[in-house]
């Protein structure tokens, strides 16, 4: 079982974002950087595939910065094998990364390529998809079980309330929803073999970006809440606010 | 609110990325996994022992050892381990410290071959825990004047006498005990339900709640050969894990200072008086940047002399060095907090006052604040303080 699992460095989600002086990308200083929590995922359920066949390779692989090696590396002291790591300068959209991930995936065999069902920092949800399609391979999106039976890949989705079942032929493309694993922390031992297991790094080719970001603007702030005494008269001014102000009822 | 971590002059930088990572785990573990129980553990005295077996599989406990399939950290990992843990509860790294320094360290630095391998792959995987002995009720400051006595028999020997103070005491499977053997110290393996062995826990603490302490006896408590560790003779020999521990506490004391001064530092922008954040006020301004700059010094000061440690050239001045200097200011920083936080700071809603109680505790173990100033004092002037 070889699994090439696709992780993105990115913004940790706790961070308050501020909007950078050229007002189309967020200020940096400061930021701390994480492996996209859905990434995380697909590591963890990569590692536990390969576990369960008692054979295999999972190798991670990541379109980013060079600070993006920490990233692999926590993949790798998670139990991941290899990392491949393509490197590029700012940003590219999901078209540009898509594209250089099929292009860094020339000449690598694999059963199954696993990522995050979205990156946390643009929310496109869009790389797995694109790459499924450049590769003219199956695919499921939000994958939240997956099984290796008799050479396919079972793989389940929850779609507004109804569980979907997919029989799907391998290679395939699975991107990741909660639920699919639980991510493990990596071992101390596992961050100290990290180091020792192959890294290749190479520039990425990506193809020219498709979108360019014109502004980023942080949401309208929050209303101020407003406090209702549960009285009978704090009842009527409820309802004023919700026929009147909020035009509800 | 999310822990951020104070580092002022990019110390990250002078990490390497194993460094990082390490740091980065255990941060991440005690933000999901302490912290949403520390409080109540606290309250109620205990030490949240569910997690001894997540720690083990980290790989935290003696991680730093040269053993066996350990992780083997250098010694800046296995402090910013320390500084992790301890910006959850001084009990935590307490925990890990006497586990490691004080009961691995010992074992793996002093023990035979066989004890060796009966003991440290089960306290690497948290099946078996130890504790330490040397304090005993009339010797804390002074503890070469032990009276803890072994007897060589015939086939091994017999231990009377009483121990104090001991962390972990009630969890433990062993117990390194220091006793005098024919006038000399020797360490000794004593196992949980030995005849005549009784640990008594010591439960009425405002300190460090959330660990054991526990006094420990022994009454003509029968030891085998075997029991004996015998690379260790003399004072060094406790003296020497001491070193280990008090490296580990230099480290874990600013962590508690960093959690400290976080939670200041977020409280005072977020509480409103006299219709401004608290944080605008001159005052508050002046003890933030105090924190800050007494954190950021404690943290160059730890990461040199972790860079020491690993070149082999550390001494044990410098340890004291770091260990009173890493506890005062994060005991002082503690009540900073503590006040800054205002009424909401004696509440256990927030970590200042916890930090702030434990840390008297760490200003005391392990040789306290005025002892570590003999110390360095001693190495300084030449002249002996203790003579
Ligand atoms: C929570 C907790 C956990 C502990 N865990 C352990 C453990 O696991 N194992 C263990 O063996 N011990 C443990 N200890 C004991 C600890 O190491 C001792 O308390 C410490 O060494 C101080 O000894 P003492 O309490 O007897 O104080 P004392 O030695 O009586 O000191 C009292 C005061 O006198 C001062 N003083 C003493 N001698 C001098 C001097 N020559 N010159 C100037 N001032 C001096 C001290 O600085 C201190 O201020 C623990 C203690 C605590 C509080």
């Amino acid at each position: 079982m070889e699994i090439i699992v696709l992780i993105k460095r990115v913004v940790a989600t706790d961070t308050r974002v501020k909007i950078g002086a050229d007002g189309t990308s967020i200020d940096t200083a400061g930021v701390q950087y994480i492996m996209a929590p859905y990434d995380e995922i697909a590591v963890e359920k990569a590692i536990q595939l390969k576990t369960e066949a008692g054979e295999g390779k999972v190798t991670v692989l990541t379109v980013g910065p060079n600070e993006a090696t920490k990233e692999l590396r926590t993949a790798l002291a998670m139990g991941a094998d290899e990392a491949v790591h393509l490197t590029v300068d700012g940003t590219l959209d999901a078209a540009a990364t898509a594209g250089a991930i099929h292009a860094g995936l020339e000449g690598r065999s694999f059963d199954l390529i696993l990522c995050g069902k979205q990156a946390t920092d643009v929310d496109d949800a869009a790389v797995g998809p694109r790459l499924a399609a450049l590769l003219d391979l199956p695919s499921v999106a939000f994958a939240s079980a997956l099984t290796i039976e008799d050479g396919k890949a079972v793989v389940s989705r929850e779609n507004e309330g109804v569980t979907e079942v997919y029989e799907v032929d391998l290679p395939a493309v699975l991107t990741a929803q909660k639920g699919l694993a639980e991510p493990r922390y990596p071992s101390l031992k596992g961050i100290m073999k990290a180091k020792k297991k192959p890294l290749a790094t190479d520039a990425a080719t990506a193809p020219e970006n498709g979108s360019t970001v014109e502004a980023l603007n942080l949401p309208p702030a929050r209303a101020d809440v407003v406090t209702i005494e549960p009285t009978p008269e704090g009842m009527q001014q409820l309802l004023a606010a919700l026929r009147n102000d909020k035009k509800v009822l | 609110m999310a822990y951020r971590a104070p580092d002022f002059f990019d110390l990250d930088e002078m990490l390497t990325e194993e460094e990082r990572l390490v740091r980065d785990t255990v941060r991440d573990w005690v933000s999901d996994r302490f912290m949403p129980v520390i409080a109540e553990a606290y309250r109620k005295g205990t030490f949240p022992e569910h997690l001894i077996p997540e720690m083990a599989e980290l790989g935290v406990l003696g991680g730093n050892l040269d053993y066996g399939d350990f992780p083997r950290l250098g010694p800046v990992a296995y402090g910013l381990v320390m500084q992790e843990l301890e910006r959850g509860d001084s009990g935590l790294r307490s925990f890990v410290s006497v586990q490691g320094a004080l009961v691995m360290y010992p074992i793996w630095r002093y023990g035979s071959d066989e004890q060796k391998d009966k003991w440290l792959p089960k306290l690497h995987d948290g099946s078996a825990i130890g504790c330490f002995g040397l304090t005993e009720p009339d010797h804390g400051s002074d503890p070469g004047g032990m009276e803890t006595k072994a007897v060589a028999t015939d086939d091994g020997y017999v231990l009377n006498g009483a121990k104090m103070w001991i962390t972990n005491g009630n969890l433990a499977d062993v117990a390194v005990v220091w006793a005098k053997l024919d006038g000399e110290i020797r360490g000794f393996l004593v196992e949980k339900g030995m005849d005549g062995f009784e640990v008594m826990e010591q439960r009425a603490k405002h300190s460090l709640r959330a660990s054991v302490t526990s006094e420990l006896s022994f009454q003509d408590v029968k030891l085998g050969k075997d029991a004996l560790l015998p690379g260790a003779k003399g004072l060094g020999g406790p003296l020497s894990c001491l070193n280990q521990a008090r490296y580990g506490i230099a480290w874990g004391a600013i962590g508690a200072a960093m959690a400290c001064y976080d939670e200041a530092l977020e409280y005072g922008k977020s509480r409103t008086q006299f219709g401004k954040p608290i944080a605008q006020f001159q005052l508050y301004q002046n003890k933030l940047t105090h924190m800050i700059t007494e954190i950021t010094k404690g943290q160059m000061m730890n990461l040199r002399l972790g860079r020491l440690k690993e070149q082999g050239t550390v001494t044990p001045f410098q340890v004291s060095m770091a260990k009173r200097n890493g506890c005062f200011h994060a005991l002082e920083i503690a009540r900073m907090a503590r006040d800054m936080l205002g009424a909401n700071g004696i509440t256990d809603e927030y970590q200042a006052m916890r930090h702030m109680c434990n840390l008297e505790s760490v200003k005391t173990y392990e040789g306290t604040h005025d002892i570590h100033t003999l110390i360095v004092g001693r190495e300084i002037t030449g002249l002996d303080a203790f003579a």
